[in-house]
């Protein structure tokens, strides 16, 4: 037994930290350490720096351009980037597509859509839910009929996050409706400025239009845009999932959240003292604090596991369980710190609506804003319920 | 980085579960090599780190055996061998000798505030809680000035035995001018102290392990409404939940085991402490809530594991006196 990190990774921390204080832009880290939100090209602009370094996709493998780091070195990138308040980096091209046209996708596909993922000539979106097809992803009805060399698709996605921003967005798509649900889905990539789509931003309750609806009405879409086998869309997608539950801890944003969190508590004061000092409010945060490091184990362990070539089962949903119930209970403990400034409703000062800077301490507004905005972790990537479903099934075989 | 154990580590913790599946036979244990095992080699042992202790009281805590190994070894010649008493220390380790540890005095909880004092090479106090007294051949007392060493039927002292909820044997010891020999300052209690919280949230985490296996069996056999109570989604999402925090228990003790000897081991010792404490009774009420009526009775297996793991939280400190030793050690 050696907790320890090797050499080898310790000297790679080492490396990341120092680019990260050379090449992050100070403009950029102080919006996400506030909460802000970020423009189109603030994280075009990030994502370019990553590219130049060769480090923007870490997980994909290096003959398709990625870094191929392990997964320990994604773990530690991953963690020193959050701590460093650097952009996250868009997981639709990066975490999810990429690796499944590495997998499935023709070379064509790879050859063409792989770089322009990497030097940001497309921004990808996930059309994935739909109104009546959330945690029951199967029972999706956007449909796809061949014609010719095309597929005509209609239907609606939604929840697709910064869909405004994006030019392609791949899709599931029904092209089978005689056969089990799962037997008669398609994985689609459509060009977003094709005739029949249209985009409407839904804003949520923290007051940001972060998700869309995305309607199709008779949209053409080429046949070389399938990808893999007409019908065999489910299997992919559940390999994109398993890809989209790599860092599902969140271990860094925990750990950065805990210490923006303590930089709060020692400012604030309550009856005379610093407010990390009152012992209610200390228990709470020494509560989670001891709950984050059992929990950034658990994911080191499952990190080596993975590494030993072991393939990371229903542990994944422990992870996203205990880690967005960790992550929730920071932005709680954020928002009771900022005490009566957690009333104002964040909304206009974090647009820029007006010129004035939201009233109380720089961090109030993004942490009210952050409580909000952060109720989706336990909703999204497979709800919470779905991932207690997933431990009971498959660890306890009930 | 590396999570797991030994060649040897695994092998030890193999044959001691093989052993106590043959009944409890604490002889059987020492012969085996258990106690050499928990102490480091300065001390006379061939192991005592962190995974060591994690493999064997783990393993102990799995097969609920009632064992002298914590008190007397990791904890009796763990001090002993700190103080330099190491023919005692061996003593101890081999199970020849029985060394209880008198911490705790009555009303005065978890601080370690003590009132027993010393005058000449005679101890006068009140000791509560002591575990594995009434077998002891030594008594090591914590008193106002250091850690004092008395021999079991000395004059003077006096001890009221009781049950324990984990099975053992603890008393209340009275001491009246009672010959005793100082063997050193309380803080040579730090590092095995340190290892004896280890052990006991390793012992938990076996019994914790144990809960889940029996109350998932159960799951899958016990039938209501025509189908198995493990189908339905209400009882699936608690033992989820349950899954998920024996994990969290999991890791802290392999936090523990791995910081021993880490400059900021007390800080993980209070934070495994804390948490598994607090999974520790969690496990032990949804444990029992999950079983039903069956649950409640002293026939069903499930009964000794639940007071086991609240002896757990109450050894050496509950999880809310952790919670504040966090809180002091993160401060500092």
């Amino acid at each position: 037994m050696d907790m320890s990190f090797s050499p080898e990774d310790q000297a790679f921390r080492a490396e990341v930290r120092q680019f990260l204080k050379d090449r992050l832009p100070a403009r950029l880290s102080e919006k996400v350490r506030l909460h802000q939100e970020l423009t189109k090209d603030e994280i075009e602009e990030w994502h370019a720096v990553l590219n130049e370094k060769g480090w923007l996709a870490g997980n994909w493998p290096v003959e398709f351009g990625g870094a191929g780091w392990t997964a320990i070195q994604r773990h530690i990138f991953e963690e020193e980037s959050a701590l460093a308040h650097a952009p996250r980096i868009l997981p639709f091209g990066i975490a999810m597509l990429g690796p499944v046209l590495q997998k499935f996708g023709s070379k064509e596909q790879q050859d063409h859509y792989l770089p322009r993922i990497l030097n940001g000539q497309d921004w990808w979106c996930q059309g994935y839910s739909e109104p009546g097809a959330g945690s029951d992803l199967a029972s999706l009805k956007t449909t796809a009929v061949r014609d010719g060399d095309h597929y005509i698709v209609n239907g609606q996605k939604t929840w697709t996050t910064l869909g405004q921003h994006a030019n392609w967005i791949f899709c599931l798509v029904r092209t089978d409706s005689t056969v089990k649900a799962q037997e008669g889905i398609s994985f689609l990539l459509i060009d977003m400025t094709t005739p029949g789509i249209t985009v409407r931003p839904i804003v949520l309750l923290e007051g940001t239009p972060e998700v869309n609806e995305v309607f199709f009405d008779d949209v053409r879409v080429p046949v070389e845009n399938l990808v893999g086998k007409e019908n065999k869309g489910w299997t992919y997608a559940k390999y994109l999932l398993t890809h989209e539950r790599t860092n599902i801890a969140g271990v860094g944003f925990a750990t950065a959240g805990l210490a923006a969190l303590k930089r709060i508590a020692r400012a604030q004061v309550a009856n005379g003292r610093p407010l990390i000092e009152n012992p209610l409010f200390a228990a709470r945060l020494a509560e989670v604090e001891i709950d984050l490091m059992a929990m950034s184990t658990t994911n080191l362990r499952m990190l080596a596991q993975a590494a030993a070539g072991q393939v990371p089962g229903a542990e994944s949903s422990m992870l996203k369980l205990k880690g967005t119930q960790i992550r929730q209970a920071i932005n709680d403990l954020t928002r009771r710190a900022v005490g009566p400034w957690a009333l104002a409703f964040p909304s206009e000062a974090l647009e820029g609506a007006n010129d004035d800077a939201p009233p109380g301490p720089a961090e109030a507004a993004g942490a009210t804003r952050a409580y909000l905005n952060n109720r989706k972790l336990s909703i999204y990537g497979g709800s919470n319920e779905i991932q207690r479903g997933i431990i009971a099934k498959s660890l306890l075989g009930l | 980085m590396d999570f797991g154990f030994t060649e040897e580590q695994t092998m030890l913790g193999e044959s001691l579960a093989r052993t106590l599946e043959r009944g409890p036979d604490s002889a059987a244990l020492f012969d085996l090599g258990t106690g050499a095992a928990l102490m480091t080699e300065e001390a006379g042992g061939f192991g005592g780190t962190g995974a060591d202790i994690l493999m064997v009281f783990r393993t102990l805590g799995r097969a609920g055996a009632v064992m002298p190994l914590l008190d007397s070894v990791v904890l009796g010649a763990g001090i002993l061998a700190a103080a330099g008493e190491a023919d005692l220390a061996e003593a101890a380790a081999s199970g020849e000798a029985r060394v209880a540890v008198a911490l705790d005095e009555p009303g005065q909880r978890y601080d370690g505030t003590v009132a027993t004092r010393a005058e000449g090479d005679r101890l006068t106090g009140e000791k509560s809680v002591v575990p594995g007294a009434e077998d002891a051949t030594h008594l090591i007392v914590r008193a106002t000035d250091g850690l004092w060493l008395v021999e079991a039927g000395a004059e003077g002292l006096a001890m009221r035995g009781y049950a324990l909820m984990d099975g053992g044997r603890a008393a209340e010891v009275t001491l009246k001018d009672t010959a005793a020999r100082r063997i050193g300052d309380v803080s040579l209690l730090e590092q095995p102290l340190a290892a004896a919280i280890l052990a006991v949230c390793a012992d938990a985490l076996g019994v914790m392990e144990k809960a889940v296996e029996l109350t998932t069996d159960y799951l899958k056999t016990r039938k209501q409404f025509g189908r198995p109570i493990g189908s339905f989604q209400a009882v699936q999402h608690r033992m989820a939940d349950l899954l998920t925090e024996v994990e969290q228990a999991r890791s802290a003790v392999w936090n523990l085991a791995g910081n021993l000897d880490a400059p900021d081991r007390d800080r993980h010792v209070a934070a495994t402490k804390s948490l598994v404490g607090r999974v520790a009774l969690y496990v032990a009420e949804e444990t029992i809530q999950l079983h039903g009526g069956i649950g409640m009775t002293e026939e069903y297996e499930l009964a000794p594991l639940a007071r086991r793991l609240l002896a757990a939280d109450a050894r050496f400190g509950d999880s809310d006196h952790h919670l504040e030793r966090f809180i002091a050690v993160s401060a500092a």
